[in-house]
């Protein structure tokens, strides 16, 4: 789908726009796969010159980090500066708002220093600029939508703003869930609990946030990140609501709706 | 003479005590590890008028911020009003700044403190209700049990008995005012003064002038002496948060809650396998490496601090999606914890000495397992904490020491960082498949 990998680019002498970071869950799990090839169709529509690391791109450590395994982070933080800094990246874009933190929040303490936007903030200013139009017969209009704040994206590095204004241009009805931006609940991913199971307790945390969303009577459940995104089709299909209410990333939303 | 005598030996002895607990405070707060935290003074100033004396995140919950904020300008204003009376303490004066200051000006600086009085009073009648009679889901808590409930109501109980001593204190002081010309109260030569608040308080009864200076003296004595005990239990308290509020938000940590502390040991261990030349851009090895934090002087200073700053609200636990949905974990405990385990580092140092030790730590007879492995990393806690608070770094350096230093991991987490070691990512795929949803 012409996506252009850094090695080959780099042999011809080419150098991209930006990198595109695509997170281990963007590049391997079917679900976030739509995810991102929807955003590279973006960025292909609006003629922006990206590459991606391909086989060269590593985890940015953050579950092992979390999870309190700070050797794993180091290797992996290690690897990744070398071959970032080897090819000298200097803007970086990321569909993952754990990935976007330890790059621009982490790395720099470790000789890695990008400028790193999260896809929300992204195509925030594409939209503002004029460069994604939504298509004809693509607005959401008269459709409840809810967007559901990631924690690594909010509250940790304060954009709530971003996908909202996303969302604004597909001129749907933005409700909110009953604990939004800085109140937001997680969806249960974080601190790399995505991958294991919860610890004793009522419910699952995905299925608590699904109930919220279910609340609002909204049909569909925005979200900017792809741990999210996981937590949030078990949530769902917990409550037996995969009918009712539709998952996007709100990448998918644009890539659909763009002309 | 005696009375004078009296309150300067109660007031040296209440200063004694308190000067010494607060030292002890200092002490073990500092047993803390070394963090640096008096960078970008001008936002640090900033954050600490806006939020220990602006409250601002207080305001979430309008209501509960307004008498909140009663209760705290009370506290804070009717001090000036203590200044008096600790110098008439010492002086054997009565109303001292009566003349000073003429009767007017007097007289509507007492009826402000005495309106601030009344709120006060209101405002800890509303929280006692909502503690003891409808029961706010955070204030029922199992970490509350015990000492921390009976705590937060004998500090609002004292509060309102407080504040009722001083009314009626001054509600005697008017009566007496109103007869100066009869010269049977040789302190008021001023005129009437008008404590409009206070006047309400005793005027239906009849009381003799004798009576009258009985109950004014023993409020004036119950009022500063029950201010002294309070002084002393503050330490002991959650209230200490009235005091440390101010430094606690001042060295608060700037960086994105995001961004977790970087361990320089691992990476250098790290990046010398690799690159053995870069040796010099590292510190040398200290004697003794300790990954994470297994007890509380193995946590920043600014954590134990917080500890003691914690006045047990619990908008973090409340706000915890770990908490929410029944899981053992909950932020103000992990608190809670720490400032008592920090209190028994103290006292055994104190009993036996520096090198004491009773085999036991904040990881593991404080903190379980359970809890620490419950937390999604989401900063709620963070973002809630009236006083910028961090459950989540305490929580982050007991995982580490729970992984690095007694291996204690999950199966699945022990897959997942051999995945990530492995193959570069938390999933068993190849890494050379990285790439290939670009073909479908």
């Amino acid at each position: 789908m012409g996506v252009k990998i850094m090695s080959e680019m780099f042999a011809a002498g080419e150098s991209p726009e930006i990198l595109f970071w695509v997170g281990c869950a963007g590049s391997f799990d079917q679900r976030v796969q739509r995810i991102t090839k929807s955003f590279a169709e973006i960025l292909n529509k609006v003629g922006v010159s990206f590459a991606i690391l391909g086989s060269e791109e590593a985890c940015t450590g953050d579950p092992a980090r979390r999870a309190g395994n700070e050797f794993v982070f180091q290797m992996l933080a290690y690897q990744n500066i070398q071959t970032l800094n080897n090819y000298n990246i200097k803007k970086i874009v990321t569909t993952c708002p754990h990935c976007f933190n330890t790059l621009k929040n982490e790395y720099s303490a470790l000789g890695g220093n990008y400028e790193v936007s999260h896809h929300s903030t992204f195509l925030q200013e594409l939209i503002d600029a004029g460069k994604i139009k939504i298509k004809e017969g693509g607005s959401m209009k008269g459709k409840k939508i809810t967007f559901h704040d990631s924690c690594y994206l909010g509250r940790a590095n304060n954009i709530y703003e971003a996908p909202r204004k996303v969302l604004e241009a597909l001129d749907a009805d933005l409700v909110e869930m009953k604990s939004c931006r800085s109140n937001g609940l997680c969806c249960g991913a974080g601190g790399a609990q995505m991958f294991k199971e919860d610890e004793p307790g009522d419910k699952r945390i995905n299925v608590a946030r699904a109930e919220e969303a279910i609340a609002t009577g909204a049909s569909t459940v925005a979200a900017a990140c792809p741990f999210c995104m996981i937590m949030w089709e078990d949530g769902v299909k917990q409550k037996n609501a995969e009918a009712q209410i539709e998952l996007k990333d709100i990448a998918e939303l644009i890539a659909e709706r763009m002309s | 003479m005696i009375q004078q005598i009296l309150f300067v030996f109660l007031a040296a002895v209440a200063i004694y005590f308190f000067t010494k607990k607060v030292m002890s405070i200092r002490r073990n707060i500092l047993l803390g590890k070394d963090e640096k935290l008096n960078d970008n003074p001008n936002l640090r100033w900033k954050n600490m008028m806006l939020f220990a004396l602006g409250q601002k995140k207080m305001f979430k919950n309008s209501l509960v911020a307004v008498l909140h904020f009663f209760v705290y300008a009370g506290f804070i204003i009717i001090n000036i009003e203590i200044l008096e009376i600790f110098l008439d303490g010492i002086l054997g004066t009565h109303r001292l700044f009566l003349p000073i200051l003429g009767t007017r000006l007097y007289s509507i600086l007492i009826s402000c403190f005495e309106i601030l009085a009344v709120l006060v009073i209101v405002g800890c009648a509303v929280f006692l209700t909502r503690r003891n009679i409808t029961k706010v889901n955070r204030f029922t808590k199992p970490e509350l049990k015990g000492f921390p409930f009976r705590d937060a109501n004998i500090i609002l109980i004292t509060e309102i008995v407080l504040m009722t001593l001083f009314l009626t204190m001054n509600a005697c002081d008017f009566i007496f005012s109103l007869d100066y010309k009869l010269d049977n109260y040789q302190h008021f030569d001023g005129g009437v003064v008008s404590f409009y608040v206070a006047s309400f308080v005793l005027l239906p009864f009849k009381f003799n002038n004798e009576t009258l200076e009985v109950i004014e003296r023993t409020c004036w004595w119950f009022h500063i002496a029950g201010i002294f005990a309070f002084l002393n239990y503050l330490p002991y308290s959650k209230h200490l948060h009235i005091i440390l509020a101010f430094p606690n938000s001042f060295f608060a940590r700037l960086n994105p809650v995001g961004q977790m502390e970087n361990m320089v040991s691992i990476q250098k261990e790290v990046v010398l396998s690799f690159q053995p030349e870069r040796a010099s851009e590292f510190p040398a090895d200290e004697a003794s490496m300790k990954f994470g934090a297994k007890d509380v002087k193995d946590l920043s200073w600014k954590s134990l601090m917080d500890a003691y700053s914690c006045s047990e609200c619990g908008r973090c636990t409340a706000a915890c999606p770990a908490n929410q949905t029944g899981k053992k974990l909950s932020p103000r405990k992990i608190m809670m914890d720490t400032r008592d385990r920090l209190e028994e580092v103290g006292n055994n140092i104190d009993k036996h000495g520096m090198d004491f030790t009773d085999n036991k730590t904040l990881l593991g007879d404080y903190v379980s397992v359970e809890e620490l492995r419950a937390c999604t990393t989401c900063n709620a806690c963070v973002e809630q904490c009236p006083i910028l608070i961090s459950p989540l770094n305490i929580i982050l350096e007991l995982r580490r020491s729970l992984v690095m230093e007694d291996s204690n991991v999950p199966n699945e987490w022990a897959m997942m960082f051999g995945n990530m070691e492995n193959n570069q990512a938390p999933w068993k795929f190849s890494n050379e498949d990285r790439a290939n949803w670009i073909k479908s």
